[in-house]
């Protein structure tokens, strides 16, 4: 969602933002993992997005400004400073994929709750990662500005959630099917 | 098992590859079935995670309060552009009635001016420099002494009389005084060129201490001014006009 400066005078901030508010409630629930803690964060960001209106930039991405915006007041709160935990190896070379069980058989048995499960207990960083590839279906250059981190971090860190997520509801699924 | 195109499938199912990769991943993947059921699998993946990830749906009454903060932002956008609006149109209103005051300011100042060009007319020992009842004495008088000419009605039968004329100034600019008498009371009437900032036409009123009239007419700008009543200051500018107007 680009804003050319043709269309500025037009778009007013309602016209830009109200259109993500799902979206964002649904990230933000995600990340705080509490309905009234994403609240607070949604109205927060809309606060501050409002404040900063006149100073976002023409012909950039609003979805990953607002986005960003959120992602920051979530990480200065006191769930998501709690969250937040380092990652390592960030940087490094992407995992390798090796020998796996066909993901096929594994989603045959897997049900939506469980692969929720295992969504809300990923690490914050790669639960938002994921979110923001698979549920808002950003490109890496927008995850990169959304998280303002180079490229090639998006897709070391994209690749390690996968794996993480792969292996936890490898790990559940067996689980459930001991069970 | 795994091949070298196996640690590329995601940024492939993400369309991220360049346009070359991805053809050649394509062509890969219909060649391997280990990559084919790999490519499968995680597409799932990814399905499954996009149908679980929209999880959450915010409250009617959350959407409701944020829209409305929205909306405040838009009415105060709104009313900034409507109180700029209101401001810009009292400027306006105080410019024009500036102008108005200044203008009424003005007309006051050149009718005080012309009773006081009449009232020392009267007081002076000589009040005219043409002495003569004859408008065709006093109307050549004027030749060559102001920049325009003009024409003097025909007081046959009527009860006014010409005195005479002389030059006076108003703005500093030239014009002709012509005194009449009508009963006790004398009149003047004064003949300037016609400026944009002399006062516009006025009815029959009472300036000052006397009644007066101002009009233009053929490009002149007429003053009549006197004590007489009304009707006959009204009288005498009838005279003026219908003369004037049969040049």
């Amino acid at each position: 969602m680009e804003v050319s400066k043709d269309r500025l005078t037009a778009a007013t901030f309602e016209e830009l933002a109200m259109p993500l508010f799902d979206q964002l409630y649904n990230f933000a629930h995600w990340l705080t993992q509490d309905r009234s803690e994403a609240e607070d964060l949604v109205q927060e960001t809309y606060a501050k997005a409002l404040r900063g209106f006149s100073s976002f930039q023409l012909g950039t991405n609003f979805r990953a400004w607002i986005y960003r915006i959120l992602r920051n007041t979530f990480l200065t709160s006191r769930t998501g400073l709690k969250a937040n935990v380092p990652l390592e190896f960030d940087e490094g070379t992407e995992p390798s994929a090796g020998p796996e069980t066909p993901e096929t058989l594994l989603l045959e048995r897997a049900q939506q709750q469980v692969v929720q499960e295992v969504m809300a207990e990923l690490p914050v960083n790669y639960r938002e990662i994921l979110l923001l590839c698979e549920v808002e279906e950003m490109s890496y250059q927008e995850i990169a500005e959304t998280l303002s981190v180079p490229m090639g971090t998006v897709m070391s860190r994209l690749s390690r959630a996968r794996k993480t997520f792969r292996d936890r509801l490898r790990q559940k699924l067996s689980g459930v099917t001991h069970a | 098992m795994p091949d070298a195109w196996t640690q590329k499938l995601d940024t492939y199912l993400d369309g991220e590859l360049s346009a070359g990769e991805m053809s050649a991943l394509d062509g890969h993947v219909r060649a391997c079935s280990d990559c084919a059921a790999e490519v499968l699998g995680r597409l799932q993946l990814k399905r499954a995670v996009q149908t679980a990830g929209k999880r959450f749906a915010p409250s009617a009454d959350f959407r409701q309060r944020i829209q409305k903060m929205s909306a405040a932002k838009r009415q105060q956008r709104h009313w900034s552009w409507q109180m700029a609006a209101i401001a810009a149109v009292f400027l306006v209103v105080l410019g024009i009635s500036l102008v108005r005051v200044k203008q009424e300011n003005y007309t006051r100042q050149i009718y005080s001016e012309i009773a006081d060009l009449h009232v020392s007319t009267l007081a002076s020992a000589s009040p005219v420099d043409v002495i003569s009842t004859d408008r065709h004495t006093v109307k050549p008088w004027f030749e060559g002494k102001i920049p325009f000419s003009f024409n003097l009605p025909e007081l046959q039968n009527s009860e006014f009389s010409l005195i005479g004329g002389r030059v006076t100034y108003l703005e500093q600019t030239p014009g002709a005084q012509l005194i009449y008498h009508i009963r006790k009371h004398q009149i003047s009437v004064f003949i300037f060129p016609e400026a944009s900032a002399l006062p516009g036409d006025s009815g029959l009123g009472r300036h000052t201490t006397f009644e007066m009239q101002t009009w233009t007419q053929s490009n002149l700008r007429y003053f009549v001014i006197g004590d007489a009543p009304a009707e006959d200051i009204g009288k005498l500018v009838d005279m003026f006009k219908k003369a004037e107007a049969k040049q």
